[in-house]
C-alpha cells in the first residue's frame, strides 16, 4: 500500500534530466528537473518571533549539502519543515517536483523517502540494534501488514549489510540503550539507510563524538556520497571542511540564507565572518 | 557466520520448550480442580471446596483482565484507569441473557427492575438477549466498539501518559452513574442478580460451575497464546516502540494511531469477555463493577506481577487476591491501607514485579554457576 515507491538513484538525470512536457507522472517522487526537495519562502512564526523569514533553498539530487550558522539560525525548524513536525506559515516546499509535503504527515512523509536523524540520538532503546533496524526497513508499515509480517532471507541479508556499514555486526543482539553516544548515533544513521530514503536529513551527527567517532561518521557519509540525496547540518567546522569537499555549502542566519557556495567560498565571506566571530 | 546469528536473531519463537511444558503442566493441574471438587468425598484429603473452585474461577476472570490491561499498558505503555468498565460491560452484556431466564425452568419472565417501572416491554437494547449467540456476541463488541471509538477520538488527538489515564477514569465513572439510574434499564445500584439458568443448565449445580471453570481456564490459556503471538510479532516491537519513543516511530515511517487502536480495542475486548465470565460465576453484577477504584485495583496485579510479562499479571492477580480474600476476612478494615502500601512497595522496590524478581534471581544463579 505504500505510496509512493523509490526510484533508483540515477546519475544520467543528476543534471536536469530530458525536459519533457506532457509526460505520464512516476508514481514516486519525480527529480526529473534535478531537485529533490525545494523550499519557497517559508516562514515560520512562533508567536511573532519568525526562526524561518522567506527561505528558500534547493537541493540536488544526489548532494550532498552542509548547511551551517550560528544558534537560533533556523535550522531544526527548516528539518521540522521539511519532516511534518511544524507547519509553515507561509511559503511552500516540494519533494522532488510533485510532491507537496504540506499535505502530508510525519509518517507519510517518512515513507515518501524522507529520513531524518534527530540531534540527540533516539534510538528504541529497550529493542535489540537489530530490531532497530528491521523496524525502520522500508516495507509496508500497516497494521495488518506489520501483525503478519514475516522476516525473509532478503531482509536479514539487507539487515546484516547495513549493520556492516555502520560497523554494529558485533552489537547486532545488545539492546541499543547499551551502546555508547557515538554507536547510537551510527544506529540511527543505520536506520535511516534501511528506510531507503531519496532524502536523508542529518541533525548535527557529530554532536558529543568523541575524535575518533566523528572521524568515522566522516567516513561513513562519505561513503554514502552519491547514493542518497544528504542535508547535514552541523556546528563542528571541521567536520564539515572534511565532508563538504567541493560542494555547497548553505550559511543560515536569523531564518533566511546569508551565503551559499563552496566551503572555502562562504568561509571568506565577510558576512559570514563577521556572523560567526565578529562578536 | 554473522548471517547465522543473525538469522537466530529473527527468528521470534511463541513459547521456548520450557515454557510451553510449565504452561501444559499448570493448567492440567489447574483444571483437576473441580475434579477434586466432583468426584471426591468431602473427607477425602485432596477435597477441593466448591467455595475454592468458585473463587478460583473468580481469580482467573480477574488474570484475564490483567493479561488484557498489561496488552496496552506493559507493551504499548497506555495506562488505562478505566478497564473496569469493559469488564463491567462484557459482565453485563452476559448478565443480560441470564436475566432472560429467570423463570423456574430458564422460562422468559420480566424481572422485578422492570415491573417495579412498570415497564410492559423490554427496552429495545434488550433485543435479541435471550439468544445466548446473540449476547456472547455483545460481549465482545459492546467492549469492542466503545474502545474504538473512544480510542480514536483520544489517539488521533494524540492524547497521551496521564492525560489519557484521567480521561479513562472520568468514563468509567460517567458510566458507573448512567448505570446506577434505574431508567437505564439495567437494574439501577442493584444490578443483575439472582440467576438461574445457563444455557438450560441450573447456573448452581456443582458441574455448571465446574464447566464454567474449564471455560474460564480455556480463555485464559488462549488469550495468553493470542497475546503472546501478538506481542513478539513484528507489530509487537511496534507496540514498544509506541511505548518507548512514539515521534521517533512517526520518522520511521508508522503512524501510531492504528496501531494503538488494534491493541486497545483487542485489550478491551478481552477485558469484556473476562466479564462476561465472572458474572455467572459470582451470580451478580452490578454499577459497583465501574467504580474507579476496581479500574485501579486491576492495575495493581499488573504492577504487582510485573508489566510487559503477560505471565506477571496473571501471577499478580492471583496473588493480590489471594491476599485481599484472606486480608478482607482476617482484617477487613486494614485491606485498603495493606493494598496502597503493597503498590507504594511494589513500585519502589519491584518495579518489574514477581516476574521480574524471579527472573533477576534466576541470571544471577546462572551468572554464579557460569
Amino acid at each position: 500500500m505504500s505510496r509512493f515507491t523509490s526510484t533508483p538513484f540515477d546519475p544520467d538525470r543528476s543534471s536536469g534530466g530530458t525536459v519533457s512536457y506532457g509526460r505520464i507522472s512516476a508514481p514516486g517522487v519525480d527529480t526529473t528537473h534535478g531537485a529533490i526537495l525545494y523550499l519557497d519562502g517559508i516562514t515560520v512564526s512562533f508567536d511573532g518571533f519568525k526562526a524561518l523569514n522567506n527561505l528558500s533553498l534547493d537541493i540536488g539530487v544526489g548532494e550532498l549539502r552542509c548547511i551551517i550558522g550560528p544558534n537560533g539560525a533556523g535550522k531544526t525548524t527548516m528539518m521540522d519543515v521539511i519532516t511534518g513536525k511544524t507547519r509553515p506559515t507561509s511559503g511552500t516546499a516540494f519533494f522532488g517536483q510533485n510532491i507537496d509535503l504540506a499535505l502530508l504527515n510525519e509518517a507519510q512523509i517518512a515513507d515518501a523517502g524522507i529520513g531524518r536523524k534527530f540531534q540527540r540520538p533516539t534510538v528504541f532503546e529497550a529493542h535489540s540494534v537489530f530490531d532497530n533496524l528491521m523496524l525502520a526497513m522500508k516495507a509496508n508499515k500497516g497494521v495488518r501488514r506489520t501483525l503478519f509480517a514475516r522476516l525473509g532471507t532478503e531482509h536479514i541479508d539487507r539487515i546484516a549489510q547495513t549493520l556492516q556499514t555502520i560497523r554494529l555486526t558485533h552489537e547486532a543482539a545488545r539492546p541499543a540503550g547499551r551502546l555508547s553516544h557515538g554507536q547510537k548515533q551510527w544506529l540511527e544513521i543505520g536506520m535511516l539507510l534501511m528506510q531507503e530514503p531519496q532524502l536523508l536529513l542529518l541533525d548535527e551527527p557529530v554532536a558529543g563524538m568523541t575524535d575518533a567517532e566523528t572521524a568515522r561518521t566522516g567516513e561513513l557519509l562519505n561513503e554514502l556520497r552519491g547514493k542518497h540525496s544528504m542535508v547535514v547540518v552541523e556546528h563542528d567546522m571541521d567536520f564539515v571542511t572534511q565532508i563538504a569537499g567541493t560542494g555547497k555549502v548553505t550559511v543560515l542566519h536569523e531564518g533566511g540564507v546569508l551565503a551559499e557556495g563552496s566551503m572555502r567560498h562562504v568561509q571568506s565571506d565577510a558576512r559570514v565572518i563577521e556572523v560567526y566571530l565578529g562578536r | 557466520m554473522n548471517t547465522i546469528d543473525l538469522t537466530a536473531l529473527s527468528r521470534r519463537r511463541l513459547f521456548s520448550p520450557r515454557a510451553w511444558t510449565a504452561l501444559l503442566v499448570c493448567t492440567l493441574l489447574i483444571a483437576c480442580l473441580p475434579l477434586a471438587n466432583l468426584l471426591l468425598e468431602p473427607a477425602h484429603p485432596l477435597y477441593v471446596s466448591s467455595y475454592a473452585v468458585s473463587l478460583i474461577g473468580k481469580f482467573m476472570c480477574f488474570a484475564l483482565a490483567a493479561l488484557a490491561l498489561d496488552l496496552v499498558w506493559g507493551y504499548a505503555g497506555i495506562l488505562s484507569l478505566g478497564h473496569g468498565l469493559f469488564f463491567a460491560l462484557g459482565g453485563y452484556a452476559h448478565g443480560m441473557y441470564l436475566m432472560r431466564h429467570l423463570g423456574e425452568q430458564g422460562e422468559s419472565r420480566m424481572p422485578g427492575f422492570m415491573t417495579f417501572l412498570s415497564w410492559q416491554d423490554y427496552p429495545w437494547f434488550w433485543a435479541f438477549t435471550e439468544y445466548a449467540a446473540w449476547a456472547w456476541f455483545l460481549v465482545v463488541a459492546v467492549p469492542g466498539v466503545l474502545a474504538f471509538l473512544f480510542g480514536y477520538f483520544a489517539f488521533r488527538s494524540r492524547i497521551k501518559g496521564v492525560y489519557f489515564s484521567i480521561i479513562t477514569q472520568a468514563l468509567t465513572y460517567a458510566a458507573m452513574l448512567l448505570f446506577f439510574r434505574n431508567e437505564t434499564g439495567f437494574g439501577g445500584n442493584n444490578g443483575f442478580t439472582a440467576f438461574r439458568r445457563i444455557l438450560g443448565f441450573d447456573i448452581t449445580s456443582p458441574s455448571t460451575r465446574a464447566a464454567l471453570f474449564w471455560v474460564t481456564l480455556l480463555a485464559l490459556v488462549l488469550a495468553l497464546i493470542l497475546a503472546r503471538s501478538v506481542t513478539q510479532s513484528k507489530l509487537g516491537r511496534v507496540l514498544m516502540a509506541i511505548r518507548d519513543s512514539e515521534s521517533r516511530l512517526r520518522f520511521i515511517g508508522y503512524d501510531p494511531l492504528g496501531f494503538k487502536l488494534f491493541v486497545w480495542t483487542l485489550s478491551a475486548v478481552l477485558c469484556g469477555i473476562a466479564g462476561a465470565l465472572y458474572v455467572p460465576q459470582v451470580g451478580i453484577i452490578n454499577p459497583g463493577e465501574m467504580s474507579p477504584q476496581n479500574s485501579i485495583e486491576m492495575v495493581i496485579w499488573v504492577a504487582t506481577g510485573g508489566r510487559g510479562t503477560l505471565i506477571g499479571p496473571i501471577v499478580g492477580a492471583a496473588t493480590v487476591n489471594g491476599l485481599k480474600t484472606w486480608f478482607t476476612g482476617a482484617f477487613p478494615e486494614y485491606w485498603l491501607y495493606v493494598l496502597g502500601l503493597l503498590f507504594v512497595l511494589v513500585t519502589l522496590f519491584l518495579p518489574q514485579g514477581i516476574v521480574g524478581l524471579i527472573r533477576s534471581v534466576a541470571q544471577r544463579k546462572k551468572g554464579v554457576d557460569a
